[in-house]
């Protein structure tokens, strides 16, 4: 940067900060220790006036860099958007004066607290760049499909659509997928009363005319590298020959397989051709529509006159032996299929034995409407079904009536539910979970889909039953690699009406990765960030831990074994800056150095002034916002916490926090999101590292001779509004039950 | 043996429910039910005795053809129309309905209890009623008295003897009663319309079973 850093300091003086603090302190502190020259006090920074004087300094003074002194930095984003200038904030209102009592006992910790956040903004802009953006850009915008199902061809045509171009694989000779294998499909509009057309011919005719959309059948990807804006995919084709396709962005819907019912010889499938799955009712009933009579006893080809569907076959297994989990569409595909039955002819008997009946959508008005059909769904487990001869025996207890040994005999047809098993290709975790989960039902895929190029493995990872890992609660088609979006089944159980949403969601996911990734910059979760991870390659010791702890698969390594960046694979969460142990790594805007030297910035008062000093690196996403919503309840706090946002609880390093004992602060909290199978955290496996990594602090505090209760992880979510002040406040309490640190005084 | 097998074979078609379809009033709400059991936890009646099984298990048993146990139950006869089953069904079954509907043809075919106390003192309260079209309180509480035998209708007689001289005293009870009991203005018109009104009601069942 040719440039001259250029830095000027602001304090607001609205909000009642100029009434609660001594500005003109605070302009002191600033000056003298802060070592900021231009320093103003505003009486009403955020309002047009105060914006257009910083805009003002910027403009014409060359001021480069900006500390506000002010509210949050979640607060008045839009008043104070300077993209051109590095900024920092330091939290005095919601941080200080709106968790601190007005009182004049509490006036000059408050001041102290005030004090400390400016010296620690100014400490953090002086260490700060202004990020520049990622210079290694893929500016590819077409949209690689894998899979033609429905989720797959939805997600090609929207993409077409909106104006992308798309590149369509499918494993098979043709499009359509399971839907394709349907007689019919459960309505997806008004009045929800009877089958509709599975609508694939459509959607099959509308890819072929589509000249945006390029379809590669019977094809495979048999290999995928590179990262968003500039993934390269070699596609195998039939004929064995290669092509290799630019995309910028992938969305993989590769959907489902039934369960294998072989697995269930207990309920007859295998012992008599009459027993079926839905996919062997659904083959049944379309041959019979192509014979245009009834549907027929495979046994002897007489017209079914009862059947029964057994749902749950092999689904919601409490033993460990078959699927644990609800695959949600299938209730709704056996009224479906009853209704094939009753809409044919109202005297064959059709029976639902069912545990619970869910009906996910709109789904309650097609099982009244089957029940007005004369569908007739009896609560009941299935035991066994009893071939013999051409009819069956269904052997169940009625959970109603609580006969165990109920049974309907002379059944001509049963139909088993038995539910969907993702199509996620291999489980590179696998050996993780392979002494506990052994017994489960989820095996090892041994088939890659993606055959990605990554260090971390071939396809994306999975996180329950074989699903492909997605933010459940938040983002639910984000994978965890960055510009491949998985959609359908294979990403969560579901139907037809539900996939074709999924799919139209993860082409807008994948559409913004593929824009950012021209531009340089995140796509989720920190949209928009400029800033990249640059290492500094003389000081790298080889360890690899970044590379093997970033949860996105981002960093590879080179032939020397160093670690290579992929920037737009990045989510600039600096869980690597927080693996390094040498600091190499490092952002513009957020390095070891920024937060660092906030930590060393803060002023320590001696033992004996009773004025502990605790430290608190808090998730901006989840544990800071708490705090600034406790503080818009006038929730109180202790005035000894000095409060510093990291971008992950991942990213913290360890050094921080070796430092901060170091320089006599009494305690450190850490502040992250919830881990484990149903994490929060933004990134993934942030705060479980940073949870692993602070596992092993106990032997730093031991080395320092300190208590272990000195540092603390927590598990923070963003509506722990009143948790949080309470976890701090007991913190700062057994801090004066352990007593100040002895290191204060070096 | 055999016979126990044979019903078992029986069960779990749709006989007896298109029967009840066909021939109970209201009873094509039968196959609605979706078995939430509102209807059973909402019956303040439903910790009497009487009640061998609940209103969903009702609908269960006529789902799973158990035609025998059904009809032959007290349970619907338990019902005191309190409509709280009707005002709480999800699925809006008109329970109340059903369960008289369910009651009278059993009723009809002979099959419900013999001496089941409701269905006794309806058959006595209706027939009271019919012959002058109006009751006669009199008579219909000392036909409830001797229901089960004369030595029992003096017991049970003396021991409301109180309340029937606080009755005579403040002149709500008329003895002679007993012997001229007065009736509505226009007796044979009332007749009339019962009798016609049997003749609609058993040609439309027999429309029905045919």
């Amino acid at each position: 940067m040719a440039v001259e850093k250029k830095v000027a300091a602001y304090i607001c003086q609205g909000c009642g900060l100029g009434e609660r603090l001594d500005t003109d302190a605070l302009v002191d502190v600033v000056k003298k220790e802060g070592k900021i020259q231009q320093v103003k006090p505003h009486p009403f920074l955020c309002s047009t006036e105060g914006v257009a004087t910083i805009q003002n300094d910027i403009d014409n003074d060359g001021v480069t860099h900006i500390m506000i002194g002010a509210c949050s930095r979640r607060a008045k984003t839009d008043a104070f958007y300077f993209p051109t200038v590095a900024m920092s904030r330091a939290n005095l209102r919601e941080g200080v004066i709106w968790i601190r009592p007005d009182t004049e006992e509490a006036r000059e910790t408050t001041q102290e607290m005030a004090e400390d956040y400016l010296r620690m903004g100014s400490a953090e802009i002086k260490a700060m760049r202004q990020p520049e953006g990622n210079p290694n850009t893929g500016t590819s915008k077409t949209l690689l499909v894998v899979g033609g199902g429905i989720t797959g061809m939805t997600a090609a045509l929207e993409a077409a659509k909106t104006g992308y171009p798309v590149v369509l694989v499918e494993k098979s000779g043709h499009l359509g997928g399971w839907a394709a294998k349907l007689h019919m499909r459960v309505p997806s509009h008004e009045p929800y009363k009877a089958p509709v057309d599975n609508g694939v011919a459509g959607m099959v005719s509308a890819i072929e005319a589509d000249p945006n959309i390029k379809v590669y059948l019977n094809a495979t990807l048999a290999k995928t590298s590179g990262a968003p804006g500039r993934f390269q995919a070699d596609i195998a084709t039939e004929s064995g020959s290669t092509a290799t396709e630019d995309v910028g962005a992938i969305v993989q819907a590769t959907g489902f397989e039934l369960y294998d019912a072989n697995k269930l010889p207990e309920l007859g499938y295998g012992a008599s051709p009459n027993v079926v799955d839905q996919g062997g009712l659904e083959q049944l009933a379309r041959e019979a529509a192509e014979r245009g009579g009834p549907i027929l006893r495979p046994s002897d080809g007489q017209p079914v006159k009862s059947v029964v569907f057994v749902q749950c076959a092999g689904q919601r297994d409490a033993s460990g032996t078959h699927l644990a989990y609800c695959s949600g569409h299938c209730c709704n595909t056996s009224i479906k299929q009853a209704m094939y039955f009753k809409d044919a002819n109202t005297d064959i008997d059709t029976t639902v034995l069912y545990t619970d009946l869910r009906t996910p959508g709109n789904g309650e008005d097609f099982y009244r409407s089957a029940q007005e059909k004369g569908v007739t769904f009896t609560k009941g487990k299935v035991t066994s079904v009893e071939p013999a001869g051409n009819t069956c025996k269904v052997n169940f207890q009625d959970m109603i009536l609580g006969d165990q040994n109920a049974s309907i005999e002379n059944a001509d047809l049963v139909v088993l539910a038995t539910g969907q098993v993702p199509n996620s290709g291999v489980n590179i975790d696998f050996k993780a979970v392979e002494g506990e989960e052994a017994a489960a039902e989820v095996e090892k895929k041994t088939i890659s889909i993606l055959n990605l190029d990554y260090r971390q493995g071939k396809d994306v990872p999975q996180l329950k039953y074989g699903f492909t890992d997605s933010h459940f609660i938040c983002f639910p088609y984000e994978t965890r690699r960055t510009g491949i979006y998985t959609a359908g089944p294979v990403r969560r159980p579901m139907d037809i009406a539900q996939a074709r949403e999924d799919a139209t969601g993860a082409t807008l996911k994948a559409i913004q990765a593929l824009e950012n990734a021209a531009i340089g910059s995140a796509a989720h979760p920190r949209s928009g960030d400029l800033s990249f991870p640059s290492v500094r390659l003389e000081g790298c010791t080889q360890c690899k831990r970044c590379t093997v702890e970033c949860p996105f698969g981002a960093i590879d390594e080179d032939e020397k074994r160093y670690p290579l960046f992929n920037e737009s694979r990045c989510r600039r969460c600096g869980t690597c800056m927080g693996a390094c142990p040498v600091r190499v790594i490092s952002f513009e805007n957020y390095s070891v150095d920024t937060v660092g030297s906030q930590v060393k910035a803060v002023s320590i008062p001696d033992e004996f002034s009773e004025k502990p000093r605790i430290l608190v690196l808090a998730c901006e996403n989840d544990a800071y916002p708490a705090m600034d919503m406790a503080a818009m309840n006038r929730t109180e706090t202790s005035a000894f916490v000095r409060v510093v946002p990291v971008r992950c609880l991942g990213s913290v390093n360890t050094i921080w926090i070796t430092d901060a004992l170091n320089s006599g602060y009494d305690g450190v909290m850490l502040m992250g999101c919830k881990h484990g199978d149903e994490y929060q955290c933004h990134f993934v496996k942030g705060s479980e590292l940073a949870n692993y990594r602070m596992s092993k602090i106990d032997d730093t505090l031991k080395g320092f001779n300190l208590e272990t209760d000195r540092v603390q992880t927590y598990e923070v979510a963003i509506t722990d509004i009143d948790r949080v002040p309470k976890l701090i406040n007991d913190f700062e309490k057994r801090m004066f039950e352990i007593g100040m640190s002895p290191f204060k005084s070096f | 043996m055999s016979n126990l097998s044979s019903q078992a074979a029986a069960q779990y078609n749709n006989n007896f429910l298109k029967e009840v379809e066909s021939m109970v009033e209201e009873g094509n709400w039968v196959k609605m039910c979706m078995q939430c059991g509102v209807c059973s936890g909402s019956c303040p009646s439903n910790f009497q005795a009487g009640w061998d099984h609940p209103p969903q298990e009702i609908f269960m048993m006529i789902r799973a053809g158990k035609r025998e146990e059904v009809l032959t139950s007290q349970s619907m006869w338990m019902c005191t129309s309190c409509y709280n089953c009707i005002v709480r069904c999800p699925r809006k079954l008109p329970i109340t309905h059903i369960m008289h509907g369910l009651a009278n043809y059993a009723h009809r075919l002979g099959l419900a209890p013999k001496n089941q106390p409701t269905r006794h003192f309806a058959k006595l309260f209706w027939n009271n009623c019919i012959q002058t079209g109006r009751v006669n309180e009199l008579k219909l509480s000392l036909g409830l008295y001797f229901k089960d035998g004369f030595k029992q209708g003096i017991i049970n007689g003396l021991a409301m003897k109180d309340v029937a001289l606080g009755l005579l005293k403040a002149k709500r009870l008329n003895p002679f009663e007993l012997f001229k009991a007065h009736g509505c203005k226009d007796q044979k018109g009332i007749h009339a319309m019962l009798k016609k009104a049997h003749e609609i009601e058993d040609r439309r069942k027999a429309i029905k079973a045919a």
